[in-house]
């Protein structure tokens, strides 16, 4: 079963559109006579064309919102210009003086306990509480009004938790709780750094979404962390790209065929002062946080939703969308039946072969009758 | 990006209402305005067949290739023209002009009967094989009281597609 069957598992990672959609949203023809104007008439695929150039969920789930402007008359100008001043001239650098001392007071703690404290079991605790602290920090550094609800995830095998996601920033907000290890891109840079030094530490894994190879090492990988005793608990974000939270897209089944509790975590963020959303396309991480530095706060509230096991006779898929409606729910998101990976590639052929069976089955079935 | 929607003078929307027979209210065409800029992204003025891909609801049409056509590299006002036939506004006759348009590939007033199969070979891909196709196609023409050999012109289209609920309606969304 391991290692045969992993390539195959990967391949599958990539859901079905048609798992998600209701069956009866397929087109119920019922059986008539194939006539000439039956074919010659496309309109209903002309018009589904039309309408996704007018307007498509799935560009609407990676639309940074801009927040309104409020500095439009005499009165509010000035404190406005006031806020601007607060913000950047006195908020950001004692902003940025907490993240320095905070990496400072980090550093300095870590490396000895790193080295000197080698193949000893203080060692790993320490280092989690000490990637928890510098969490804090960051959340500090833009005053971040967290509000946790429900238990606090502990520390114990056999369970998996997911949550939506929307930067990666989440990570650091669900980090400074718990000390997770989270399944993640690997990013070039600063981030980069951190991700190899520090955060494999506290068992993080890192892949590159494209490339196959590296995802099958992944597989193995999460079977193993889940099983092991020790190990941090295990964060995924399952849509695997960075939605603007009011959307979900379609969860990769790969979290929930552990054969484990999946604990879902739902997170919405207030745009009340910032749109917390990282539009990687447009911004680099580090502009992300220098404009979540400048703004007044990031408010924002967290879920702890209630374990999910997979019911007898229920798919990966299913179990997945199940818990896709839990998180969606919770934190008012709508949800859309695409692969957040179409950000980055084409639609598989999969998706128009299908409403060409559709047609085709129409055609030929109406041919019999007539 | 805030500021391009008090770029389109009311001069400007009027023209484009002009151009496309004022299938569309003045802030649908704002809507649309919005929708074009985010679609053309490197911001040229035009959205090409590369961008118009990037929306995957659309690649997954399977006539999407064909309709990359008549789509690629329009600027704003071809693109509310092109979707113009899609208001409510528009009559039947401008929607079956449209779908007219989309089987006649060469542009020469006719449809033959290749052309019609070769929008057949879109919409059913590998699940009809080409006999299938052809003896589909044969035979609903011979029953309509054409031949294979028959050219179809617009007029026939409206005759044809006439009394059948052509549907052909996409609402902009106003926000």
């Amino acid at each position: 079963m391991a290692t045969s069957s992993v390539a195959g598992d990967i391949e599958l990672d990539r859901p079905n559109l048609e798992d998600y959609l209701p069956s009866d949203s397929l087109p119920q023809e019922f059986p008539r006579n194939l006539h000439l104007r039956d074919l010659l008439d496309i309109s209903p695929v002309l018009t589904e064309a039309a309408g996704a150039i007018v307007d498509d969920s799935f560009t609407r789930c990676f639309k940074s919102n801009s927040p309104e402007p409020w500095n439009w008359n005499i009165y509010l100008f000035p404190l406005w210009c006031l806020g601007v001043v607060i913000r950047y001239g006195i908020l950001f650098p004692l902003r940025g003086l907490t993240l320095l001392v905070g990496w400072l007071a980090f550093f300095a703690a870590f490396f000895p306990v790193h080295f000197l404290l080698k193949g000893q079991k203080m060692r790993s605790k320490i280092e989690r509480k000490l990637v928890e602290m510098m969490c804090s920090v960051f959340v500090a550094s833009w005053t971040g009004v967290i509000k946790y609800h429900g238990p606090r995830p502990s520390t114990r095998p056999h369970q998996v938790f997911v949550a939506n996601h929307t930067s990666m920033i989440d990570f650091i907000i669900l980090e400074q709780m718990t000390a997770f290890a989270v399944i993640m891109q690997k990013h070039p840079g600063w981030v980069g750094f951190i991700q190899k030094t520090i955060l494999e530490s506290v068992g993080c894994i890192w892949f590159n979404r494209n490339d196959l190879k590296d995802r099958e090492v992944v597989a193995k990988k999460l079977r193993d962390h889940v099983q092991h005793p020790d190990s941090n608990p295990l964060l995924i974000f399952p849509e695997g790209t960075c939605v603007n939270n009011q959307y979900t897209v379609m969860f990769k089944k790969g979290a929930f065929e552990l054969g484990c509790a999946v604990c879902p975590i739902a997170i919405k963020y207030n745009k009340i002062f910032v749109d917390a959303f990282w539009n990687s396309k447009k911004q680099s991480f580090t502009m992300h946080l220098v404009r979540l530095m400048t703004s007044w706060a990031v408010v924002c509230d967290v879920w702890y939703l209630e374990p999910q096991y997979l019911r007898d006779g229920e798919t990966a898929i299913e179990f997945a969308e199940r818990v896709r409606d839990m998180i969606a729910a919770r934190a008012g998101l709508k949800k859309v039946p695409w692969d957040g990976y179409l950000k980055h590639n084409r639609p598989s052929p999969k998706h128009t072969e299908e409403k060409q069976r559709i047609f085709a089955d129409s055609v030929l079935r109406r041919l019999e009758e007539s | 990006m805030g500021s391009t929607s008090s770029m389109l003078t009311q001069y400007d929307i009027e023209e484009v209402q002009d151009h496309c027979d004022h299938a569309f209210s003045q802030q649908e065409i704002v809507s649309l305005y919005h929708r074009f800029c985010q679609l053309d992204r490197n911001g040229g003025g035009f959205v090409s067949a590369e961008e118009f891909m990037t929306v995957p609801e659309f690649a997954v049409n399977p006539l999407s290739q064909r309709l990359l056509r008549m789509l690629d590299g329009l600027n704003f006002k071809e693109f509310v023209a092109f979707l113009s036939a899609f208001s409510p506004r528009a009559s039947l006759q401008q929607k079956i002009e449209f779908i007219f348009r989309v089987y006649d590939t060469d542009c020469n007033g006719k449809v033959a009967f290749d052309d019609i199969l070769s929008i057949l070979r879109d919409l059913t891909g590998s699940f009809m094989t080409e006999q299938q196709r052809q003896k589909v196609l044969i035979h609903v023409l011979e029953e309509a009281g054409y031949t294979k050999d028959s050219n179809f012109t617009l007029p026939d289209f409206m005759k044809i597609l006439d009394n059948s609920d052509v549907k052909m309606e996409v609402e902009v969304p106003i926000d």
